[in-house]
């Protein structure tokens, strides 16, 4: 299992913000390839530039494994404060 | 100290708690950033954080600060949620053995914080909801920060 949160546009744009994937894909990559097999729409803007992911709260560049529990942020460009 | 809030705060409170027994303190310099109505179009603004990433990130903007300017604390509040209108949004305070160093820490932790922590925002208002991004001006204004060697071009 691994446990999906979107935040700000992104979340507008699947119309949920936080789900359980089960089971928990093995890598940040297939995780992206089930949510945009499931809604294309949010798989193209999870692709888009400046969308950052975070892997148990710590943001990873390109791919990471995702262990059983995993949880993995979208995090679209930040508004700042 | 950082905190994210749900609820209203007062920014007077917060800087006499703040700056209660401080012996050694020469200078404190607080800011606090309100919700504008601009004019009627905005009704409420909306943030949104990630707990635990967001206070992570803004605690290492602070500690970052706090080296930078030999700040002896920092208090940073910052509202989640819906704000409205002529709400306090943010908040924060720095103190410091004298003023400079104080003015400037706030200051720097401002403009950290208005183009690189991790909120999103959204304006709610007749017009409907809109995402908000940082403006040119927020990040030029935090890259007056960014540290160059003496004498060198500045970056492009």
């Amino acid at each position: 299992m691994a446990r999906v949160l979107l935040f700000g546009p992104l979340s507008d744009i699947a119309g949920w913000r936080e789900r359980t994937v089960d089971p928990a894909p093995s890598t940040l990559k297939a995780l992206r390839a089930a949510l945009s097999a499931e809604d294309a729409a949010l798989g193209e803007a999870l692709a888009r530039p400046g969308v950052q992911a975070a892997v148990d709260k710590i943001l990873v560049r390109g791919d990471a494994t995702l262990a059983n529990g995993a949880e993995v942020a979208f995090l679209p460009p930040m508004s700042g404060g | 100290m950082i905190r994210l809030t749900q609820a209203p705060f007062e920014p007077g409170a917060l800087l006499a708690e703040f700056s209660r027994g401080r012996r050694e303190t020469g200078a404190i310099v607080s800011f606090t950033g309100l919700v504008r109505a601009e004019g009627g179009d905005s009704e409420a603004l909306e943030l949104e954080a990630y707990p635990g990433f967001t206070e992570a990130a803004i605690e290492r903007i602070a500690m970052a600060a706090k080296a930078r300017f030999s700040l002896q604390d920092l208090m940073v509040v910052h509202r989640i949620g819906r704000v409205g209108p002529g709400e306090p949004i943010v908040f924060v305070a720095a103190a410091a053995v004298h003023r400079r160093a104080a003015f400037e820490g706030a200051d720097h932790l401002m403009d950290y914080l208005k183009s690189r922590a991790p909120f999103w925002k959204k304006s709610i208002g007749a017009g409907g909801e809109r995402w908000i991004e940082p403006r040119p001006q927020d990040y030029e204004d935090a890259a007056r920060w960014d540290e160059r060697a003496p004498g060198s071009e500045p970056a492009s």
